[in-house]
């Protein structure tokens, strides 16, 4: 939770954590290969996050095709809108310091964390979204008429005497 | 229905924290111990007199129910998709439904209000701060491989439900009785699975993933079948007035799981086990009634009753253990680290002074002051204001819309309640069922009703006529009840002379029945009546020709 920037906006995205720690993996920039990447190029993204990034995979051959919106796609709400920050105390830091070893005495820091922690959003009952189908059964390898598929499941244990022909009939 | 009763003893209190031990937070093994069993069998009894103790030998059934209501709201819990039921496969997912990557969980306003409102109409204690956990398992369809429940700190604790049995060969002893709430926490609802066994596989309809349910934890306070389906029935009332879920079984909308076992009165509680699938208030008492007998029976040939989770089998009657959730199972509950704890503040007062713009926040007082009146409130002031029979009372708000109905025939008639009650929860109650129709569709409208009877109140037809008129009112709708007499000469023949007449003739023609009936065998004068019932078609006053024959055979 610490470190994540609760952006305001009716998307949260984490880019400013998870790129980084996926970018020590899988980041390659435009013109260079996988393993000349270093750690001054790591610290250059985290601080441009709307930067587009390609990302392939190690030892791939197919092109990753990221969900990841490549701009961000939050509105900014105004101040107004959002709670007002809670106070946090200087002994509930010093515990928070230890606990996450993130250096916390900047102003910056005690900023950030309050902001990370604020109300829950509640949200009103309209329907914003669904009906995408036709974007989601693709993702699966098989469907069958608009269902996904498993393996069977919950199946009742057969009985006693059941069981005998069944480790008869079946193969090991 | 009929032998013993369900012994509430102090020690049972005592033993409290072990039968929450057993009931919710942990499934341990234990060896039920088994020591010589009496032969009669143990059985639930609606006649149950409290004060009676059962045999101190004897294994009773101990009964906790948990109910899963699924909230009655346009979107699911923590998403913007639709709610709806029949809708074509996978067409109310969104992205956070099907666990893509990405995704956050935002929640949805009316679904704490809908856990917040139950809670206060069950007298539920709310916790002004809750939290959401992850409680992890593996099943096909839940896609994201946890769901978000509450496990640490639920929206509400320690409330009641009470809920009264119908007993006696007329159904009409009441006895109350409830039963406790352990807690009611918001959770998430898995998709539907759809099970193909010739091809081997299971299809997976994801739009009811993601909906809002109620999980309602009740302690193991019953004791049979017929007392969960009577606890069931009285909290579908509940939630229906409330308007937070619709209630209805058959559509899983209210989903219970029954956990089972028996022991003696006095010691401790039996190993537990759960019994699923059940797909109506019937069939829950009949599955718990069964697998109390066959706990009952397998303890009585030395076997031990494993904790396991059961299948109802509603051909059969029979309860089959399911192959999936075998064994302990280690839910790895988390807390849930994309939600903040959700904060239910108590008055306006006490909101901050940030929030108060903002549309996401929930204050008690006006849902509180915003509660509608629950059935238990309708039934008393049903009681009270008509002077009816609580069994009446108990019919009226049970039938959705008949409470209505009965009030604005009332509001017609000078007929007075009392025996108004009989014709609406007989002869029209009896009709809608015949022909499988929701009060809605009466095809009789509350006027007419009361118009046909005014015409028997006043003297003008006889209650069997009446009873053939609202046939033939029902049949052909448009017709009223004036018009129906007037056509067939249903009218009651009140005429002197003309009575007189038929009962001479009736009286002529039967001359052995009038020596029996001077020889002091009063029944026969029924017998004439019939006959000279028979003579006008119904249409007799049946006092006249009552006084008319006992005089002429004096």
């Amino acid at each position: 939770m610490l470190g994540i920037h609760q952006i305001y906006g009716r998307r949260r995205v984490q880019l400013n954590i998870i790129l980084p720690l996926l970018c020590r993996y899988y980041y390659a920039s435009r013109t260079d290969n996988m393993l000349s990447t270093n750690v001054k190029t790591l610290r250059k993204t985290r601080n441009t996050p709307s930067r587009p990034v390609t990302v392939a995979r190690l030892y791939s051959s197919n092109k990753h095709n990221s969900k990841v919106p490549k701009v961000p796609t939050w509105e900014p709400l105004g101040e107004d809108r959002i709670p007002s920050l809670p106070q946090v105390s200087s002994d509930l830091v010093d515990k928070l310091e230890r606990l996450a070893l993130v250096d916390f005495r900047t102003k910056e820091g005690l900023v950030c964390l309050e902001r990370a922690i604020r109300q829950l959003f509640l949200r009103g009952d309209t329907v914003t979204e669904g009906d995408c189908a036709e974007k989601l059964l693709p993702l699966s390898n098989t469907t069958v008429e608009e269902y996904f598929v498993a393996p069977p499941g919950n199946i009742p244990l057969p009985r006693r005497e059941e069981r005998a022909s069944m480790l008869k009939h079946s193969e090991f | 229905m009929a032998a013993c009763t369900v012994l509430v003893t102090p020690l049972l209190y005592v033993n409290k924290q072990s039968s929450l031990f057993y009931y919710k937070a942990c499934n341990i093994h234990r060896q039920c111990v088994t020591k010589k069993i009496s032969t009669s069998v143990s059985r639930c009894s609606s006649q149950a007199d409290p004060q009676k103790k059962s045999r101190p030998h004897e294994l009773v059934g101990v009964v906790g129910l948990e109910i899963h209501a699924q909230i009655q709201s346009n979107t699911k819990l923590f998403s913007g998709s639709k709610v709806g039921f029949s809708a074509p496969p996978n067409s109310l997912v969104s992205f956070f439904d099907a666990s893509l990557p990405g995704t956050l969980p935002v929640l949805n306003r009316r679904c704490v209000e809908a856990a917040v409102m139950t809670a206060l109409a069950l007298n539920c204690t709310i916790n002004k701060k809750s939290f959401f956990d992850r409680k992890h398992y593996f099943y096909a369809d839940l896609p994201a491989g946890y769901q978000i429940t509450q496990q640490r700190r639920a929206v509400a604790v320690d409330g009641q439900l009470a809920y009264s049995l119908l007993g006696g060969r007329k159904r009409n002893q009441i006895q109350s009785r409830t039963v406790r709430i352990k807690q009611i926490q918001l959770e998430q609802d898995s998709g539907k699975s759809l099970h193909d066994d010739q091809r081997s596989q299971t299809l997976i309809d994801l739009n009811r993933a993601g909906v809002g349910l109620m999980e309602l934890v009740m302690e193991p306070d019953m004791s049979c079948g017929e007392q969960a389906a009577a606890a069931v029935r009285e909290l579908q009332l509940v939630l229906q007035a409330l308007g937070t879920c619709q209630g209805n079984m058959s559509e899983g909308q209210l989903r219970v799981d029954a956990n089972v076992s028996v022991h003696r009165p006095g010691e401790e509680l039996g190993v537990r086990t759960e019994v699923k699938n059940i797909n109506s208030a019937r069939f829950l008492s009949r599955a718990i009634d069964y697998e109390i007998q066959r706990q009952i029976e397998a303890l009585g040939r030395g076997e031990a009753v494993l904790n396991e989770t059961r299948t109802y089998d509603s051909k059969s009657g029979h309860t089959i253990p399911m192959r999936d959730k075998e064994g302990l199972q280690d839910y790895r509950f988390m807390p849930e680290p994309n939600l903040p704890p959700l904060v239910v503040y108590e008055d306006r007062g006490s909101v901050p002074a940030g929030l108060l713009g903002a549309e996401g926040v929930v204050v008690l007082e006006g849902l509180r002051e915003g509660l509608p009146e629950l059935p238990s409130v309708k039934r008393a002031r049903l009681v009270r204001s008509y002077g009816l029979l609580p069994e009446h009372s108990f019919t009226l708000v049970n039938e959705d819309g008949l409470m209505e109905y009965f009030e604005a025939v009332v509001k017609e008639t000078r007929k007075e309640p009392r025996k108004l009650i009989g014709w609406v929860t007989n002869e029209l109650l009896g009709h809608l069922k015949h022909h499988n129709l929701s009060v809605s569709k009466c095809p009789v409208s509350p006027s007419a009703l009361a118009e046909l009877l005014e015409l028997q109140e006043a003297g003008h037809i006889s209650s069997t006529v009446a009873k053939q008129v609202l046939g033939e009112m029902w049949r052909d709708p448009g017709r009223r009840a004036p018009e129906v007499v007037r056509e067939q000469d249903l009218g009651l023949v009140c005429d002197s002379s003309d009575l007189q007449r038929v009962c001479q003739r009736v009286l002529d023609s039967h001359p052995d029945l009038v020596r029996a009936l001077q020889e002091g065998n009063k029944k026969v004068l029924n017998r004439l009546m019939g006959l000279v019932q028979k003579e006008t078609k119904g249409r007799a006053d049946p006092v006249l020709v009552r006084s008319l024959l006992e005089e002429k055979t004096s």
